[in-house]
């Protein structure tokens, strides 16, 4: 931190410390440690799951078994999908940030529907409870997107798991349905939906999704549950029914689950962009439009996880057509985002960093989906290593990162302690090294041939392989830095002030951390991307904007 | 939806709320009629898509296997059927008006109405029960020996009947007891003339609920 001048004490009561005890926490209906509960929950797993991977890259270290064996491998390769997916990325940025940040950013005190929202935290529990009981179960090893016929033959105890995901569905559903009507409802006064923040228009964009998809996989679940333990035969050839009407099933919702988990982290990146620009966000109408534009286009291109499963072939060029259409809405926030920072006076924040690295890594991502996307390439892309480290690049390098990213934006709010500056970007700078050195080599593997899924390989690919399992070191150990570096700010970290960044959304002009009640009475709802409101400056004298917004 | 058609005035009505009170409770959320239907109507569309991906299931292969399709729909009793939906439709109908009377300030006859519904319900789910039970006399469950020798298509659409016909009945069950719940809530007057959102609430649930009867009882009873 620069600025050495007298911090300000923390708020002696904030929300954290209101009520003690477990139980007022397992039992808040507070939007603000409902979050954090998220966060405690999601951050576990999080780091459950990268040792997953790091054991995966491990075994893939050398040619031949090194310590999983096959069955071994595809348990571990299961589960990683399964935590990653359904308990961290899909939640992450909604159940955490969402519920932290979109209240306050409306001017509003909590949800629409605050004891919903504690009870879509329990579904979370309950999913992540039954999830780890199919691991003491013997594990599952159908990967994670349970394709039919194995999963409703298979030995594994695949019941768990496909419950987990239904109950994990569920959640994400109820968080969706308050994020939406609290947007309608519980806007502050002069709040019109061209002054919401960007990043409120993400979650709002995102909950429309997780409400209206989620629905198709919980039952197509359901079905396959039925099929396993009841003699029904809808995806069952042998009974007239058909598996791959279960991958369109699976698809329909699973495709937009990938807008779920990306246009969260795109909201993000708009609000940190204008802020370390201090320049006014570059086409806010767009920005905001392309995330329906995405949510809505991006319903429509499912069949594209599906070209060699056997479709029509004007099937196929449709759904080919409609993938590269899907890029361009995201594309728009591309450029955007550069044009904010055009001759803004950027500062170079780890906030920013984490920005930065979405734009430059999710860039990457998306172009090599748009190869995918072109049908005679991905017959020969189908299936390999390539997919790998496309999808690690979009979710991991966007997503992950965001989520990383809106850590170290919203920290000081959360809990408010600024953390070390210099372990972030050491931190950083291991994370984005290690990242591109894990995952750049499997491109390079999967179109020379080397299929996902395998524990072993040719020795033609170690030098891919062995470069991509350093990379998982360097990666993981920049991580843990980040984490670390967070853990101790929360103890240990200076006082953070209440707008440590110069942001103009409403969350700065509350207290660091946020009372219980944020807000005495209606906020002074301002531009959300105007950097020169004075009451939103680093002055403390001037009180909190929650203050004046009443005078 | 009817709340997307509604005035900023009216999306903004809980400020009226909010000046009411005094100030320490600025934005905290209470009892807002209109948040709550809106709720109701996103948890509905969360069901349509529900039903509706079994739809497209039943229209895949439909599409696939039309006459094995209307040759099993045959075995199917239309007039027990018919007699199911006239059931629904009239429980549908109990149900506005038990909303009906509470609005006008008549718990008595609001009460009487529920009992109604729940009749209907359950009269609906003895019916099925012995449609039910009449198909497994002729040795018709899923996965019999004389389902699994029957052709292809005719195993898919009993497996679908069974299915989609067993999904609704677990909503009418559901419904039911939704229904019974409102009932006592009527009666110890946590819902009133004045509150009766909740009322509405299960009332369009029940609605919806007849509603894929109404296309559940053509699919699979009149297509042969």
């Amino acid at each position: 931190m620069s600025s050495d001048t007298a911090m300000p004490d923390l708020p002696e009561t904030n929300y954290i410390n209101a009520e003690k005890g477990l139980k007022s926490w397992l039992t808040t209906i507070d939007h603000k440690r409902i979050a954090l509960m998220y966060l405690i929950a999601i951050g576990g797993f999080f780091v459950v799951a990268m040792g997953l991977g790091f054991m995966m890259r491990l075994e893939l270290l050398n040619p031949g078994e090194q310590f999983l064996d096959g069955a071994a491998y595809n348990r571990v390769l299961t589960l990683h999908g399964v935590i990653m997916i359904f308990l961290f990325i899909i939640p992450s940025i909604p159940a955490v940030f969402g519920n932290f940040c979109l209240p306050i950013m409306l001017g509003a005190n909590d949800v629409s529907f605050p004891r919903l929202n504690l009870a879509s935290w329990y579904f979370y529990i309950a999913g992540a409870i039954v999830a780890l009981f199919s691991v003491a179960a013997g594990g599952v090893d159908t990967g994670w997107t349970f394709y039919v016929p194995y999963s409703a033959n298979t030995d594994a105890n695949v019941m768990l798991p496909m419950f987990a995901a239904f109950l994990l569905g569920w959640s994400s559903i109820l968080t969706g349905l308050n994020f939406i009507v609290t947007t309608h409802r519980l806007r502050a006064p002069g709040m019109g939906w061209r002054q919401m923040p960007l990043f409120v228009w993400g979650i709002y964009a995102t909950s429309w999704i997780a409400v209206l998809a989620t629905p198709v996989i919980g039952i197509t679940l359901v079905l396959v549950l039925i099929e396993r333990y009841m003699g029904i035969g809808i995806f069952n050839a042998t009974m007239g029914g058909d598996p791959i009407l279960f991958q369109h099933l699976f698809w329909i919702y699973s495709h937009p689950a990938v807008y779920v988990m990306v246009l969260p982290a795109m909201a993000v990146v708009s609000e940190i962009v204008p802020v370390f620009s201090q320049k006014r966000i570059f086409g806010y109408r767009f920005i905001a439009m392309s995330s329906i534009a995405i949510a809505a286009i991006g319903s429509l291109v499912w069949a594209h996880h599906m070209f060699t499963s056997g479709m029509a072939d004007e099937g196929r060029i449709i759904f080919s057509f409609l993938t590269f259409f899907v890029s361009v809405p995201s594309a728009v926030k591309v450029f955007n985002w550069l044009a904010t920072m055009y001759k803004g006076s950027i500062k170079v924040d780890p906030p920013m960093l984490f920005a930065f690295a979405f734009i430059f890594l999710f860039s990457i991502g998306g172009f090599t989906g748009l190869l995918q996307g072109a049908l005679s390439v991905d017959i020969h892309l189908h299936d390999t290593a390539f997919i790998v480290a496309h999808f690690h690049y979009t979710m991991f390098g966007g997503t992950g990162v965001m989520f990383f990213g809106a850590m170290y934006y919203w920290w000081p709010k959360m809990f408010g302690r600024m953390y070390n500056r210099t372990m972030a970007y050491v931190g950083f700078a291991m994370f984005f090294v290690g990242f591109n050195t894990l995952y750049f080599p499997l491109f390079i593997a999967g179109l020379k041939g080397m299929p996902r899924r395998y524990a072993d390989y040719l020795p033609e690919y170690h030098s891919y392989h062995a470069l991509s399992t350093v990379g998982s070191w360097i990666m993981v150990t920049g991580i843990l830095i980040l984490f670390a570096n967070l853990i101790w700010a929360i103890k240990r970290g200076k006082r953070a002030e209440r707008n440590p960044w110069g942001g103009a959304t409403l969350e700065w002009a509350v207290a660091s951390p946020p009372a219980t009640h944020q807000f005495d009475g209606p906020p002074e709802v301002g531009e959300p991307y105007d950097y020169k409101i004075p009451h939103l400056g680093d002055d403390e004298s001037a009180g909190s904007g929650a203050d004046e917004g009443k005078a | 939806m009817s709340d997307a058609t509604a005035t900023p005035a009216e999306l903004h009505g809980h400020e009226d709320h909010g000046h009411e009170d005094h100030e320490a409770h600025y934005g905290v959320p209470g009892y807002d009629p209109t948040a709550s239907k809106m709720g109701m109507w996103l948890f509905l569309f969360t069901e349509l898509l529900l039903f509706g991906t079994l739809f497209i299931v039943f229209a895949a292969y439909f599409y696939k296997f039309p006459t094995y399709f209307m040759e099993a729909s045959s075995s199917l009793n239309i007039p027990v059927g018919g007699f199911n939906t006239v059931v629904l439709l009239t429980s549908s109908l109990t149900m506005a008006l038990a909303i009906a009377a509470l609005q006008r300030g008549n718990v008595k006859l609001s009460v009487k109405m529920l009992n109604a519904t729940i009749g209907f319900a359950v009269l609906f789910c003895i019916v099925k029960a012995f449609e039910w039970g009449g198909k497994f006399e002729h040795g018709i469950w899923p996965g019999s020996d004389h389902v699994s020798a029957m052709e292809f298509g005719q195993q898919v659409f009993y497996s679908l009947y069974f299915v989609m016909t067993g999904f609704h009945a677990l909503h009418v069950i559901i419904g039911a007891g939704l229904i019974l719940w409102v009932k006592k809530r009527t009666l110890n007057g946590t819902i009133s003339q004045e509150r009766l959102v909740l009322m509405e609430n299960i009332g369009l649930y029940w609605h919806l609920v007849d509603l894929v009867w109404i296309f559940l009882f053509p699919l699979y009873y009149l297509i042969s």
